[in-house]
């Protein structure tokens, strides 16, 4: 299974889940960004089934040919504002971001957290002036639990999965640059029926128990 | 060829497979680039910024190589204590340590609520995010190939000349510039090239410690790997700069050898 990393702790447990569920098979996980992912599925390597933290990594996967059948989107996921456990800078409000003296870390726009930050600035017409531009949430979720910086975006499920490091503000205007999760079969598989089995649980009722667990909503 | 002596003939078979090991992947980066835009492509606004931020950075930690590294390596060589037996597995650390980790301890130290940084930033002093980042990032990962390049050079070519300056009356400071100095400049040479190539390719304490931002701290690695994710294109003809870069400075290096031989 080629899985977006932001699936990382849903996706293991729905995996135990399949293994309980069906006895016998054996599900392997590999975890990386979406469009990593992509690439190592156009350049050859095999996978029962693709998950990507967007529908622009879907498409690529698409128009290369690798899909056994079409996309089936699972769950969505919503930008916030992370800042210090318990809001010492007394953050609000994306506005709030731009305060003079405020140490602020997005994702930069090449990668899909970057590119709905982006989103949420055009809709609002306020442009960030940010520190840095990590090429991923991780990475800016560290920035703000190692204290380096006040507060970043990043999505729900990655604060969530900080647990008491970070503090959440969510705001309305996130609401306006959703994230789309999109799964598919790929037609290299080796096992086509288990890879199908696979996503029949993640997009049915106990595997979309999990992921509103993590945080994740409904596509 | 002429054939040296005491070595089989079988043995050029392992070192011609090791060659192409090396050299193999470096063609398939110029078989991939898209010649007819590559000059636009390692000209564009973010490429350029991000090169130059990387040859002054790669330049400002060479210099702090040099600074701290001449005498840490001199002192290794030439120093029989135990204290300098205990320190210099330490120093030489970072060589062998992932560059993420020299990161994560450069964050832990000079970070905003790190070891030092906490000081610096009550004192008003913001090392995150900053150029200075890159630079401590960089000096750090370099640091070791410089001085051991040097210790090297300088063990090799003992200690009889100070000696007998120092017999004709020199004193330690007129020593050290006017004899030991000298007779390592080859080995100097090409420890600093060294320190600055590595400085150049610094991708994960940078990443780790110092963040990404356009003509900040986005030197050409990052750049790099973040135009992977949207234009493979870009990063491939990018990859291709750094390649010539680095093909440059060990140039520069290998010809220097010959004419010290």
């Amino acid at each position: 299974m080629f899985a977006a990393a932001s699936l990382k702790s849903s996706f293991t447990e729905i995996g135990e889940r399949f293994k309980t569920d069906n006895p016998g098979t054996s599900v392997a996980f590999s975890f990386a960004g979406s469009s990593d992912l992509v690439t190592e599925l156009t350049n050859g390597a095999t996978a029962d089934v693709f998950a990507s933290a967007d529908t622009k990594n879907m498409d690529k996967a698409t128009q290369a040919g690798l899909l056994a059948g079409e996309p089936v989107n699972f769950a969505s996921n919503t930008l916030v504002i992370a800042v210090a456990a318990g809001d010492p800078k007394k953050i609000g409000s994306f506005a709030d971001l731009n305060r003079p003296g405020l140490s602020v870390v997005v994702c930069a726009p090449q990668v899909p957290c970057g590119a709905a930050t982006q989103r949420v600035e055009d809709a609002t017409g306020i442009r960030l002036n940010p520190v840095s531009e990590e090429s991923s949430v991780t990475d800016v979720l560290n920035k703000i639990t190692s204290g380096q910086a006040d507060a970043g975006l990043v999505y729900v499920t990655d604060a969530r999965g900080a647990g008491d490091k970070v503090t959440t503000v969510p705001f309305p205007e996130a609401a306006g640059a959703v994230n789309t999760y999109p799964i598919a079969v790929l037609k290299r598989s080796a096992n086509s029926e288990v890879a199908h089995k696979f996503v029949d649980l993640v997009t049915g009722e106990a595997g979309q128990k999990i992921l509103a667990q993590a945080g994740f909503a409904k596509p | 060829m002429s054939q040296p002596a005491g070595l089989p003939r079988w043995i050029y078979l392992p070192a011609a497979v090791g060659v192409l090991f090396v050299a193999l992947p470096l063609v398939a980066i110029a078989a991939k680039v898209q010649w007819p835009q590559f000059f636009s492509l390692i000209t564009s606004e973010s490429s350029r910024t991000a090169l130059l931020l990387s040859l002054r950075t790669a330049a400002a930690s060479t210099t702090l190589c040099l600074l701290l590294g001449v005498p840490m390596a001199l002192v290794l060589a030439r120093s029989e204590g135990w204290l300098v037996r205990l320190v210099r597995p330490f120093v030489l650390l970072p060589l062998v340590l992932p560059p993420v980790v020299g990161g994560i301890a450069l964050l832990y130290t000079f970070g905003r609520l790190g070891l030092i940084g906490q000081y610096l930033d009550a004192a008003g002093i913001r090392i995150a995010f900053s150029t200075t980042a890159v630079v401590l990032a960089q000096t750090f990962v370099s640091l070791p190939f410089l001085v051991i390049a040097l210790e090297g050079a300088a063990r090799s070519a003992g200690d009889r000349y100070e000696m007998v300056a120092t017999t004709l009356g020199a004193r330690p400071t007129t020593v050290w510039w006017r004899v030991s100095l000298p007779l390592l400049a080859p080995g100097l040479v090409s420890g600093a090239v060294l320190a600055f190539a590595r400085a150049l390719g610094e991708f994960g304490a940078t990443l780790t410690f110092a963040g990404s931002r356009q003509g900040v701290t986005r030197t050409l690695p990052l750049e790099i790997y973040l135009e992977r994710e949207s234009d493979a294109d870009a990063a491939v003809a990018l990859s291709l700069l750094l390649v010539a870069v680095g093909a440059v400075v060990v140039l520069a290096v290998g010809v220097g050898r010959l004419r010290d031989e």
